[in-house]
């Protein structure tokens, strides 16, 4: 079989994998339940830091909005990860190329229009001032 | 090395029905993907577009967030302690989410209505905190009328609280489902989709919890 597909040779000819659905066959369940339990403690532990870090003053304060960001990014990857079982594996490439789709949308929507709003309110005159100048 | 079209006849499944089934890859060859993987995938695909609809609402929050019409702005407005009790709630129902996905791949039915019922428990204790959090902050005349800062806050947070409802709805639904039905293959499918949508949602929470609430409390002259 191998020569006969020779020409598929790097592409990936197995089985896809669902997001979310466990490994299943090859690991045994204690291990699954250890997936999920250290995917559960990385989550607390960074829930725990994102909420001390917005009281604390061991971070230079001004960088606290920019911890959180790295914090939620980080949450997130980890759910990712230890819940929704995405790997950089080829039997996952389908999702993960959907999703780096996904977050390419998500980003230009949030900080495009971040940007356009921002510039908008910096170099048009606001709408009372306009009001007055009509008058 | 030149590289031959893919030919019907190099298929190793070719006119063999029992191994078409079994080696369908959906990557060209060996026939199309297993109904699993199609609904799964197109599932994902369906969670992807919502949060896409999501960050809609996050950047109309980001851009309004300072629009508070001289009323109340986040930082007097939020309550953290509400905050971290429905984060707590809605983590640990993830987990056991996932626990409920196991106890499907182990056809064990105790198990499976048993975290199926705690994943819907905390998540009805996560609806209860928020709604309370709502009907407080309407009764303090912090509405979502009162300014174009709390418009977006209660169209984001109340969008994600409509998911849940929903899915609780769902969550309910897969309880009964498995337990007249058994384990069957469809049904086994309508639970991946919904586990796929209860992580999602909880992913959407993590982005909430810190980008909403978390940065609206941090005193104003610290935020750009």
């Amino acid at each position: 079989m191998s020569e006969q597909f020779e020409h598929d040779a790097g592409s990936y000819v197995g089985v896809d994998r669902v997001p979310g659905e466990p490994i299943g066959e090859e690991r045994t369940l204690r291990l699954e339940v250890r997936g999920y339990l250290l995917g559960l403690a990385l989550a607390v532990a960074l829930t725990v830091a994102s909420f001390w870090a917005v009281g604390t003053h061991e971070i230079y304060r001004p960088g606290a909005a920019v911890a959180l960001l790295v914090l939620a990014v980080a949450q997130m990857g980890i759910h990712l990860i230890f819940f929704l079982h995405i790997t950089t594996a080829p039997d996952n490439a389908n999702n993960v190329l959907a999703l780096a789709f996904g977050v390419l949308i998500v980003c230009l929507i949030v900080f495009g229009s971040l940007w356009v709003m921002g510039h908008l309110n910096h170099v048009l005159v606001p709408t009372d001032q306009l009001m007055r100048m009509q008058r | 090395m030149s590289t031959p079209a893919l030919r019907l006849a190099d298929d190793p499944s070719f006119g063999r029905p029992e191994i078409f089934h079994r080696e369908a890859s959906g990557h060209g060859i060996g026939g199309p993907a297993p109904k699993r993987i199609v609904v799964g995938y197109g599932f994902w695909i369906f969670l992807l577009s919502d949060v896409i609809m999501f960050s809609g609402f996050f950047a109309a929050y980001a851009v309004l967030f300072k629009n508070t019409a001289g009323g109340p702005s986040a930082h007097e407005l939020f309550d953290l302690r509400n905050t971290a009790a429905e984060t707590g709630c809605l983590l640990a129902s993830s987990f056991t989410c996932g626990m409920a996905s196991l106890a499907v791949g182990q056809r064990s039915q105790k198990w499976t209505q048993l975290a199926l019922l705690a994943t819907g428990l905390l998540g009805l204790a996560f609806i209860v905190l928020e709604v309370r959090e709502f009907t407080g902050l309407i009764g303090q005349g912090a509405g979502p009328g009162r300014s174009a800062f709390l418009s977006s806050f209660f169209t984001l947070v109340g969008c994600h609280g409509v998911h849940v409802s929903a899915g609780l709805l769902w969550l309910g639904t897969m309880m009964a489902q498995f337990s007249a039905k058994g384990f069957r293959q469809d049904i086994r499918h309508r639970f991946l989709c919904f586990s796929l949508f209860w992580h999602a949602l909880d992913i959407i929470w993590v982005a909430i919890f810190s980008l909403v609430y978390l940065v609206g409390t941090l005193p104003p002259e610290l935020l750009p």
